[in-house]
């Protein structure tokens, strides 16, 4: 029996890689290869589908589009979300526990919900097809997200760190920044991810608030298939250049993120 | 140079958690505040440090009303019974933190940070994190940030609780030398009774929230001025019971009774209670002073030299701390002979009298 300890592993990778696989491999065969044959790995290789997304501008500002709203959105997110969390962690307050809570209802309801009430209020103020407009609708998702996450990091460091610090004649702000954030710097990690994840992912908002100035790729992605027939190769590049930046991010937070579910917060 | 409290009061909400206290601080040696946990020490020291406002009431120090001053403006330093040190900078910039906030030369912040380094055997380790040390060390690194401010007041909340025992005894040896020649009030928490008599100085004991008495440390042992703070300041327990004077002799029951000792001649008839040091009860028969009682064994504790029985006396449990092993089984009906007239003698209202 033990000789054969690998096998489940082996199937289990084998199982999650496989979509990922297919798309590398569509994204280096022709449209006419993909929808033709079956072909287990790229009969006629070509780089044509990366060489279009690299040179056309609707493509790669796609791209940029999407990078500048998630960053936004992060850093927005992150900076709002600490003060709010440091004093959820540290003061009691009236309904404190139940203002904890209701931060989190405004995930509960799916994001079209919203898309018509913004759509309507950006417009107003015209936002409308701006990177910030991106940037701050996803904020309703990701700030009570990023509370909720770095006040379970704050609440693990002792309130002696903060008396300590008084003590020793720090003012607040001083302490604030110069050793809280860098106690707690694995929770704005995971916190910066998670918000980074979800802006990247989101579609509908997005693609709702846009129209060309700040298209997201996403929505580039899916408006593409419409247009001239299907490119199918092309939209399996696209998608496998997406992945490349949710990947490095993970890489980079992974142990922040057992961490963070060590502490039951993620 | 001194610290005092008049009539603070701290209320959270609507829990009190400091009655009214007045409290004057020796200027010099230890003022150990001395109760078990949530007694109050660690609010006490808060009001102290002015990390909190009394809720009324004042606190001066040196001469001047500070109670509105915030901590950062006062002189103060504080070691947790937690090791609390800055988890992203190296022990060198945790002792040196206070220093560098007040914007001090870097050639005199570094002399400060090697002496007070040296001086608690941390020079070997300045250029470490606080996590790479043991517990030991940190808490000395603590303790090196708390004394190289010169603070005017010195603040110590259970320094040692969270240490191991040998690692324990060696820093509180330390402790007075540490302080020794410094011109601060230092005021150290403890739950342990013997740890305020080895310390020595004055010793405030806490209770629920009050400060049922303040003295010098060896005097408020001998003669605390009421019940509770015997109770406070006993480990083991005190033993209590209520008792009964008639004319010349106490009676704890009908057969156990002795002679009234010189000091409570004057006491009229009537009941009163007493305190008796478990030390003063022992399964053998030292003096020819000791009263018999007897009591089933309840539990006994033996460590190397020394036995700690509680047994079981009628209504209440008594202890009895002696010199040497006396191995009982429980349940065993045992003799003790205790010395009741060396007890504490108080009134109903818990006054010693």
């Amino acid at each position: 029996m033990r000789r054969f300890t690998w096998l489940a592993p082996t199937l289990y990778i084998i199982f999650l890689l496989l979509p990922i696989y297919w798309l590398l491999n569509m994204s280096f065969k022709t449209t006419n290869e993909i929808l033709g044959t079956f072909t287990l790995w790229p009969q006629e290789f070509t780089l044509d589908n990366y060489r279009k997304i690299f040179t056309d501008p609707t493509w790669y500002n796609g791209y940029f589009n999407s990078i500048i709203y998630v960053v936004m959105n992060t850093a927005i997110s992150v900076t709002a979300a600490l003060p709010a969390a440091y004093a959820f962690s540290r003061y009691r307050f009236l309904g404190d526990k139940h203002l904890f809570f209701w931060l989190l209802t405004n995930r509960m309801a799916p994001p079209a919900v919203f898309a018509l009430p913004f759509f309507q209020l950006y417009s107003a103020f015209g936002l409308f097809d701006t990177h910030i407009a991106v940037a701050l609708a996803h904020c309703l998702f990701n700030i009570p997200l990023a509370v909720w996450i770095l006040e379970g990091f704050m609440s693990s460091v002792p309130r002696e760190l903060d008396e300590t610090a008084y003590v020793d004649g720090y003012p607040f702000w001083r302490f604030f920044i110069k050793i809280f954030l860098p106690t707690i710097s694995a929770g704005i990690g995971v916190a910066a991810f998670f918000c980074f994840m979800f802006s990247w992912v989101e579609l509908l908002l997005a693609k709702t608030l846009t129209s060309v100035a700040a298209k997201p790729i996403a929505a580039t992605m899916t408006r593409t298939a419409s247009t001239s027939g299907y490119e199918l190769g092309l939209l399996a590049a696209a998608g496998c250049l997406t992945i490349i930046p949710g990947a490095f991010v993970i890489y980079f937070v992974r142990n922040y993120i057992a961490k963070g579910f060590a502490l039951g917060r993620v | 140079m001194s610290l005092i409290f008049k009539d603070v009061v701290k209320k959270v909400g609507a829990e009190t958690h400091i009655y009214p206290c007045s409290l004057e601080l020796a200027p010099e040696g230890f003022n150990i505040l001395l109760g078990t946990t949530l007694s109050g020490k660690t609010s006490l020291m808060h009001l102290m440090a002015g990390l909190e406002r009394p809720t009324s009431g004042e606190v001066w120090f040196d001469g001047a009303d500070v109670t509105g001053i915030s901590v950062q403006k006062r002189n103060v330093s504080m070691v947790h019974q937690q090791f609390i040190n800055y988890p992203n900078f190296t022990v060198y910039e945790n002792i040196a933190s206070p220093l560098r906030v007040t914007h001090m030369d870097r050639a005199e912040v570094d002399k400060r940070v090697r002496e007070i380094a040296d001086l608690l055997q941390l020079t070997p380790m300045l250029e470490r994190r606080p996590s790479q040390l043991s517990g030991g060390q940190q808490q000395r690194t603590a303790l090196a940030r708390a004394l190289v401010k010169d603070a005017d007041l010195v603040l110590l909340d259970e320094p040692l609780a969270n240490l191991d025992f040998k690692l324990r005894e060696e820093l509180r040896d330390e402790l007075p030398r540490l302080f020794a020649g410094r011109k601060c009030t230092v005021v150290y928490a403890t739950t342990e009774p013997s740890e305020a008599l080895l310390l020595g100085g004055h010793t405030a004991t806490l209770h629920e929230g009050r400060v049922t008495q303040f003295g010098p440390t060896a005097a408020l042992y001998r003669q605390p001025g009421d019940l509770l703070s015997a109770q406070v300041f006993s480990d083991p327990p005190i033993n209590v019971a209520t008792v009964r004077k008639r004319g010349a002799r106490f009676h704890l029951t009908e057969q156990v009774s002795w002679p009234v000792p010189k000091a409570q001649k004057a006491l009229s008839d009537g009941s009163y209670t007493i305190g008796t040091r478990p030390h003063l009860i022992s399964p053998v028969r030292t003096s020819k002073s000791a009263v018999k009682i007897e009591g089933d064994v309840l539990i006994t504790e033996l460590s190397g030299s020394e036995s700690v029985i509680h047994f079981d006396l009628g209504q209440q449990t008594w202890i009895s701390q002696s010199h040497g092993i006396h191995p009982f089984e429980v349940g065993e009906r045992v003799s003790f002979y205790a010395e009741l007239a060396k007890s504490m003698y108080f009134d109903r209202e818990g006054k010693l009298l």
